[in-house]
């Protein structure tokens, strides 16, 4: 993993350095055409006009390639995540080589990364941490609600002196050391500053760290450390250097869907849970979460039939966790992956072209190309039902349901004991 | 992921994704027969496409063992096969209804009848998020999609992963699934569904008044919506499935690797595999966890 690492950050350094030379002399507003370089992607036709170029099949290439990555890793996630973002608020996030500041760029994409985050952990946990003047500060508590992470962090965006490594990671240690055992324990770092002003031996809070079993990964602003990497090495998290404003939300983004679930790094376990019915609208009944006597817009503990006003939380009145089932749901198309679709090869259409359908079975699209000859699409290999390319790529990230297996009551496996 | 589609075009042109429950097994046992629902349906879309002439009106039929299209009002001649009174939209889809049901019946033959007596839903609502996909991506300009799920069978709590996908795709994209469900029973999903993409859940006191129902509070685009009064929630029931015996459950235990819902404790996961320590009956609370630092 981490020889894949290197490998990845120099090549991201080649490309930056092409990248220079191609842009050289122009101001960073220029720049920003010369990206995109719209002209490239025009093409002349029969007829001498400039059309668009058709690229839908090099798309396709490279998202089934993604497909095939992915569908190969197995499926045991780590669902269940406590996160702490560590944010580097020293002078060194006040730095203008990112716009408008280090700082500002950072607390953008972290909040853009909270909303994600709870959106693919559903039942997880962040909370945040901010460095400055030497010492690390506990910004927001662990807690599932995005908004008020959000709040306090845009809250508190001032920077002063110096970073401390060493005292961000004892601060988080210690409140990660008390989660549940099934937890996944993690720790981001978004790390501007070029070195760490620490009261003691920081190779020992790194032992600590991995002996509590505790993720670390860092995103660094400025230029690799060695002490950053060896927390990474050490603890089995990430080290990436983020060039530009770009790669670094890719590279927080990154963090967002549940990591591979490590049997040593968090203990299975089942917990006991409640799914509470929404009350109707018209309902009135005293929450036992604020003692108030509410109308509608509440939910009631299945044990003891308490309301309370909020989910995920927990039963004042008989302890039971109480989560909304949707919540969980979300996460289940990792569990039941929808398998590649097969390309439907060419040369079959010519022997067969009468029996092939003539339409997507998703979305009706004409599946011929120009001149009615048979365009490229895919099928399902479980349902035999044709797909256009569009649909083949909606269906496996978005979607994440075959339309044709769902449509066929016979061919259809229970899902719990697939996988 | 799915983008979310632009806002550019005129907000009170509608697409209408119609899902229509041909089940047999309800049919036959309700007091509305189909027939009359039918006629019910079909007025109800005639009207539709009147109240603006660039709305569009799309009927996929979700039966006991396969889901088809039925109707598509952009690829249907409009006027032109009028064979004696009818409209061109009742006679195109009943014509398509009658093969679709047909065949719907021959592979209910085939296949052995066991377990509820369900209809695909999971399968019309992925088409019908398909064929929305393809219109958000024919450009900025297009009609304000939603689906109507006109339901009378009960839940196939087996589809439970797949409907609640669906449902996640459509928030995503921002398409509201409205229900109107004919069975005697409230249905968990629908009720879900409309509740978490924003549309309306309704069940009919009255089913022979399906038309008044029909039009009052699903003909009005997405935008004039807000001026109506919508039906009052009479609650979401958000119980789930477990995935070991399929049955609907309001507490249960679920897996911490995977999240996997069972009603009863076993030793390892059949999901994910994970073999499981003692049982640890409830997540400690945030409340004592902040307790316990503090001491600290
Ligand atoms: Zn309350
Ligand atoms: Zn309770
Ligand atoms: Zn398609
Ligand atoms: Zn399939
Ligand atoms: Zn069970
Ligand atoms: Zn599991």
């Amino acid at each position: 993993m981490n020889n894949g690492d290197q490998r990845r950050l120099n090549g991201e350094l080649e490309e930056d350095e092409e990248d220079e030379e191609n842009n050289d002399g122009l101001a960073a507003w220029e720049r920003a055409y010369a990206d995109e370089r719209s002209w490239e992607s025009l093409q002349e036709d029969e007829s001498g006009l400039l059309r668009p170029i058709d690229n839908q099949s090099l798309q396709h290439a490279q998202y089934r390639r993604r497909l095939r990555a992915a569908s190969t890793t197995r499926i045991q996630k780590g669902l269940i995540r406590y996160l702490y973002i560590v944010i580097d608020l020293s002078k060194a996030a006040s730095e203008m080589d990112f716009r408008p500041s280090r700082m500002g760029v950072v607390a953008k994409h972290v909040e853009a990364f909270i909303r994600e985050y709870f959106y693919q952990n559903p039942l997880s946990q962040v909370g945040l941490v901010t460095i400055k003047d030497g010492v690390a500060h506990i910004l927001t508590d662990l807690g599932g609600s995005p908004e008020s992470h959000v709040k306090a962090l845009m809250g508190k965006l001032e920077c002063s002196g110096d970073a401390s490594l060493q005292n961000a990671l004892d601060l988080v240690q210690g409140y990660l050391n008390q989660i549940p055992s099934y937890g996944h324990r993690e720790v981001l770092i978004m790390y501007s500053a070029l070195s760490t002003c620490d009261p003691g031996d920081i190779m020992e809070t790194i032992q600590k760290c991995k002996k509590s079993k505790i993720r670390c990964s860092v995103i660094g602003l400025s230029a690799e450390i060695f002490i950053c990497k060896h927390l990474c090495q050490e603890t089995g998290g990430s080290y990436y250097i983020a060039l530009d404003e770009s790669h670094l939300k890719d590279l927080i983004l990154e963090h967002a869907p549940p990591p591979p679930a490590i049997a040593e790094f968090a203990i299975a376990n089942l917990i006991k849970m409640g799914f509470p019915q929404r009350a109707a609208e018209s309902s009135v009944a005293i929450c036992s979460c604020h003692k108030e006597a509410k109308v509608g817009d509440g939910y009631t503990c299945p044990r003891c039939k308490a309301r309370v006003c909020e989910l995920p939380t927990e039963c004042r009145i008989c302890g039971l966790t109480l989560i909304s089932s949707p919540h969980l749901a979300r996460s289940y198309h990792h569990l039941f992956p929808i398998v590649p679709f097969d390309e439907v090869s060419l040369s079959l259409f010519i022997d067969q072209q009468n029996k092939l359908p003539k339409a997507c079975f998703g979305c009706q699209q004409s599946l011929l190309g120009p001149g009615n000859k048979p365009g490229l699409h895919v099928s399902c290999p479980k349902c035999k039902q044709h797909f256009c390319l569009d649909c083949d790529i909606y269906i496996h990230e978005s979607l994440h349901n075959c339309p044709g297996c769902d449509s066929t009551r016979h061919s259809k496996i229970p899902t719990a004991n697939e996988g | 992921m799915a983008s979310v589609p632009s806002k550019l075009y005129a907000d009170d042109v509608s697409l209408l994704m119609v899902l229509l429950d041909t089940n047999p097994f309800f049919w036959s046992s309700s007091s509305l027969p189909f027939s009359k629902f039918l006629s019910h349906v079909l007025t109800f879309l005639n009207s539709i496409l009147l109240l603006n002439q660039l709305n569009q009106v799309v009927v996929i039929a979700t039966g006991y063992s396969s889901c088809s299209y039925i109707y598509d009002s952009t690829s249907a001649p409009s006027h032109g096969s009028d064979q004696g009174r009818m409209p061109a939209l009742c006679s195109n889809l009943l014509q398509k209804l009658e093969e679709f049901v047909t065949e719907d019946e021959q592979l209910l033959k085939e296949a052995s009848a066991e377990g509820t007596p369900s209809s695909l839903l999971s399968g019309s609502l992925s088409m019908a998020l398909c064929y929305i996909q393809k219109v958000f991506r024919s450009g900025p300009m297009h009609p304000q999609p939603r689906i109507l799920c006109l339901q009378g069978s009960s839940d196939g709590p087996d589809q439970y992963v797949a409907i609640m996908n669906a449902i996640f795709s459509a928030q995503r994209s921002m398409v509201p699934i409205d229900s109107c469900y004919m069975g005697s029973h409230n249905s968990a999903f629908l009720q879900q569904a409309s509740y978490i993409t924003g549309g309306v859940y309704l069940k009919p006191q009255q089913p022979d008044g399906l038309l008044q129902y029909l039009t009052t509070v699903f003909a009005t685009d997405l935008h004039s919506r807000a001026f109506l009064q919508l039906p009052k929630s009479a609650g979401v029931d958000f119980r789930a499935s477990c995935f070991c015996h399929k049955k609907t459950i309001d507490t249960g235990y679920i897996c911490s690797v995977c999240l996997s819902i069972f009603c009863k404790h076993h030793k390892k996961c059949s999901t994910c595999g994970s073999v499981f320590g003692q049982a640890q009956s409830e997540v400690p609370s945030s409340t004592n966890r902040k307790r316990k630092a503090s001491d600290t």
